[in-house]
């Protein structure tokens, strides 16, 4: 596929190296001279300097030709703009970046009046995120599939943990297989592990199943999930604003601190319920005097990086619960993570893997990926023309790191066995290491 | 520096330098010449050297630009190394610095020879000399990003230190994706020119080798006095065309072939091209009618040929210019320093930086009639980055002190003025012929072996300009991590 995008910041770069990657021709488009030159040394793109809105520069990147236009520069108007005249100039399909809560209620009708194909709100995205971690406030991240039925839950495997030194066949024996242990990260390595596989301390393991499966398993594993009731935010950008009123229709209480006084009068007009404080985040004082130790959760999103983090730590040496923070930058999350904060939400990423996920196609209902994609939970609907539909599965030669985890057919949920099939309209989620997947014919060949 | 890649890299290199001497094996086998042993045992060496050399596994794949720039360079001294090779082996140049300078003169596509009997050779050595040139023209890095699976995300850096011209890119956002349409053009270039040559009379095998020295704008022939020998008019029109056409940045053709017929003539650089050569070509005829030749068509013949193969840097002969006047003589001198456009096969200064160096020329007089204003270069009526004009200034004077020293080193020899100047400038410009004892009719045999070697650098400094040979011989930039 030909894909132009718009705007070499980060979300840009990010989609760019993945695109690319995936072998798609990728031209991008920026009038900042240093951001293009650092894609164009480092990725197999084609960089072209201008604005996006200029009709001259995006016939001379082709638009006339190309498949999908992906607009994400800082400007939600930009972003429109571009969309519009590259659809009049004869694009297939767009994508446009907006992100500003006024527009978030007109955005059914934006999208049909401009011809956008896919709206991304990232920090619409990151908000609803932060929610599915709270509310299973033992997992590091939580992910659903199968609009909820099946979700996939990350944990840390602590010391006082007993699943640590088991081998996953005599875990399975005691759950009777309600949930599959998909992936592990090991030392930042991503494994696909068999039956034989050990668990140590201090892997992050990630589990596909049912809500009460899982549910079920934290328990049995010591790992209780704890109701949130108190929420402490540092920050009041745009994710605090649609946070904010996620939590509080969930029926948390929420503590939003903020910098700056004007930001704090328009936070108070839009979320009534939540109380609102002018301060400092990054000031201990401040924060204990708010009872941060009482706090069930913190959950720190300035717009700095760096500040979330001192943030997140003050928070967790004074003994707030579960600490979550925001990295603008891709390349922090796992140097944050190493530092013991629960769980880091990237918008640029969750923005990066919603694109991904529609470039893949039709089939693919959600895509989540893992240490820059070199893993990949892929959910897939089976479409009737599926080469591999009505077979064994112990007859599909799966290659190595690929396994079948779950199919959610109309009434059930499967973890899969040998004798397993999948069928039409199945919804199977598939995980694979180092490959993309985009159909059920390119997981296995029939043998 | 990752060494692992680096050496990698190299390896791969290596053998696909062994792939292009397998045609050469083809034709000494046809030939049935004595040289066929030879090439048997060249490419022999070049594969068990280099083949292992692929099989290194690097712990870490991370390339930069260093890294790239450290492969083409040393790429180019191992290549020029091993295709001096089977010249060697077979006896035709026994001194292994006239192996080398040989060697060297076909990749880079200079076309300096230090053999005075070239006819009699056997064929396959002729073939090889100037199918050096058809993969040097383009580009052997590139040759090998195109034939080989990708190497990453430093395979643009390779292909910026190869390619010609202060701003090399892409044309299309792939690698080698980007080589291949840029060898496709290359090789049907190459093939329409065989079969024209071919049908104005020329035998299969002299077209070939004419033609692998126009595309490549080399200049190797496999007669002693070059084109010249067929006094043949529809040859050397057919020549002049595609040595000016491939002097001409290929990425125009790309454009072309997309639909844009008239995309040459919007560009400024292929336009400056255009009028520097038509601009020389009237004044020389002018100089030469009634002083060398009587007739106007005559002088319009060899000005024309001339002109065209001195600034497209192929260095092709068809009549001895040592006898034109001076004015011709310094015309031609100063077109040696103008060479092709960015992104051709040419080689020497290129017009594009010329023509910013101009612009930037007239900014700084505007610049002092109006002290506070701001002035943007602009090329194609684009802003030209600050960078870049920086990095053009920064070429001319390197260009010109690599020159000097050059001249300085060669001027041990104790020959004349235009000797002495002519070879450096016609080696650093990859052009082949120079001025006096290596002029048109002459060759570089009695040069001093130190001088040969200096050319030998000379050319391949030329060829990748400037920098990825300056860099070598950086301290720092060997270090595994430099402050």
């Amino acid at each position: 596929m030909k894909i132009i995008i718009i705007g070499a910041g980060k979300v840009g770069y990010n989609l760019a190296e993945n695109l690319s990657k995936s072998n798609h021709d990728v031209i991008i488009i920026d009038k900042n001279y240093a951001a293009l030159s650092k894609a164009e040394e480092n990725l197999e793109v084609l960089c072209i300097k201008g604005s996006g809105v200029s009709t001259n520069i995006l016939m001379e990147a082709g638009i006339d030709t190309a498949d999908l236009l992906i607009a994400v520069t800082s400007s939600d108007e930009v972003n429109m703009v571009c969309c519009l005249t590259a659809k009049k100039l004869g694009v297939k399909h767009t994508i446009a970046r907006i992100r500003d809560h006024e527009y978030a209620h007109e955005l059914l009708l934006l999208k049909e009046e401009l011809g956008l194909d896919l709206i991304i709100n990232p920090e619409q995205a990151a908000a609803d995120e932060i929610a599915n971690v709270l509310n299973f406030s033992s997992a590091i991240n939580v992910e659903n599939f199968a609009k909820g039925r099946v979700k996939m839950i990350e944990i840390m495997v602590t010391e006082d943990m007993p699943m640590r030194g088991m081998r996953l066949k005599d875990m399975g024996s005691k759950f009777e297989s309600s949930v599959l242990i998909g992936v592990v990260i090991r030392n930042d390595e991503v494994i696909v592990p068999n039956g034989d596989f050990i668990i140590n301390e201090n892997d992050n393991i990630y589990i596909i199943g049912q809500p009460s499966h899982l549910y079920n398993f934290c328990k049995m594993f010591g790992k209780v999930p704890q109701k949130i009731r108190n929420v402490m935010i540092v920050g009041g950008g745009r994710i605090a604003v649609y946070l904010g009123k996620l939590l509080v229709e969930m029926g948390m209480k929420v503590k939003v601190i903020e910098i700056d006084r004007e930001k704090c009068i328009q936070l108070s007009e839009l979320i009534p319920e939540a109380l609102i404080i002018h301060g400092d985040g990054t000031d201990e004082e401040l924060l204990r005097s708010e009872n941060i130790d009482e706090m069930d959760a913190f959950i720190a999103m300035t717009g700095m990086d760096e500040e979330n983090m001192m943030a997140a730590l003050i928070a967790k040496h004074n003994g707030a619960k579960k600490v979550i923070s925001k990295a603008s930058r891709i390349n922090y999350i796992s140097i944050i993570k190493s530092l013991g904060i629960d769980s880091v939400i990237s918008p640029k990423q969750i923005t990066s893997n919603q694109i991904l996920k529609y470039v893949r196609g039709n089939s693919v209902e959600s895509l989540y990926r893992i240490i820059e994609g070199q893993a990949e939970i892929t959910e897939i609907v089976a479409e009737p023309e599926s080469k591999i539909l009505n077979t064994k599965i112990k007859k599909l030669g799966l290659p190595k790191d690929t396994i079948i985890a779950t199919i959610v057919r109309k009434n059930e949920v499967v973890i899969p066995h040998g004798n397993d099939i999948i069928k039409e309209g199945d919804r199977v989620i598939v995980i694979s290491k180092n490959k993309n997947i985009s159909s059920l014919d390119e997981v296995a060949e029939v043998s | 520096m990752n060494f692992r890649v680096v050496l990698r890299v190299l390896g791969m290199v290596l053998a696909c330098e062994a792939l292009f001497m397998l045609p050469s094996l083809a034709v000494s086998v046809y030939f049935r010449g004595d040289d066929i042993a030879a090439f048997a045992l060249s490419i022999l060496i070049t594969a068990v050297i280099g083949i292992p050399l692929t099989y290194i596994r690097a712990n870490k794949h991370d390339m930069y630009a260093r890294d790239g720039f450290a492969i083409v360079a040393l790429g180019w001294i191992l290549l020029s190394f091993f295709g001096s090779l089977p010249f060697v082996i077979s006896g035709a140049i026994p001194s292994y610095i006239d192996a080398f300078f040989e060697a060297s003169s076909g990749f880079t596509t200079t076309g300096a020879s230090i053999l005075t009997q070239i006819e009699g050779l056997p064929k396959g050595i002729l073939f090889w000399r100037s199918f050096t040139h058809w993969v040097g023209g383009m580009g052997v890095i590139v040759l090998t990003l195109a034939i080989l699976p990708s190497v990453g995300a430093g395979a643009l850096q390779m292909m910026k230190a190869e390619s010609p011209g202060p701003t090399p890119g892409k044309i299309v956002p792939k690698v080698a994706e980007t080589a291949k349409i840029l060898y496709g053009i290359y090789i049907v270039i190459t093939i329409v020119e065989i079969i024209m040559l071919k049908m104005a009379g020329l035998p299969l095998f002299d077209s070939a080798i004419h033609t692998f020295g126009t595309v490549g704008t080399g200049g190797f022939s496999n007669m002693n006095t070059s084109v010249g020998e067929y006094n043949n008019v529809y040859a050397e029109v057919i020549i002049a065309v595609f040595m000016f056409i491939c002097g001409a940045n290929f990425s125009l053709y790309y454009q072309m072939l997309k639909g844009d017929l008239k995309a040459a003539f919007k560009d400024e650089e292929f336009l400056f091209y255009l009028r520097t050569v038509l601009l020389a070509i009237i004044l020389i005829t002018i100089n030469l009618y009634g002083n060398v030749f009587s007739s106007i068509w005559e002088s319009l013949r060899h000005s024309s040929f001339q002109v065209v193969s001195i600034i497209s840097t192929t260095g092709y002969v068809t009549s001895n210019f040592e006898e034109w006047g001076m004015f011709s003589k310094i015309i031609l001198f100063m077109l040696m320093f103008v060479g092709g456009c960015a992104g051709s096969t040419g080689g020497a200064i290129k017009n594009i930086r010329f023509l910013l160096l101009f612009k930037v020329m007239k900014r700084e007089l505007m610049q002092i009639i109006h002290p506070k204003a701001v002035y943007s270069v602009r090329l194609g009526g684009r802003a030209v980055n600050e960078r870049t004009i920086s990095e053009v200034l920064g070429f001319f004077f390197m260009y010109i002190i690599i020159f000097i020293a050059a001249v300085l080193i060669v001027s041990l020899d104790n020959l004349d003025w235009a000797t002495t100047i002519g070879s450096v400038a016609a080696t650093i410009g990859n052009i082949g012929p120079g001025f006096g004892i290596v002029g048109a009719v002459g060759n570089y045999s009695t040069l001093s072996n130190l001088s040969k070697i200096v050319l030998s650098m000379c050319m391949i400094i030329g060829r990748l300009e400037i920098y990825p040979i300056l860099l070598l011989g950086m301290p720092s930039f060997w270090k595994r991590t430099s402050v």
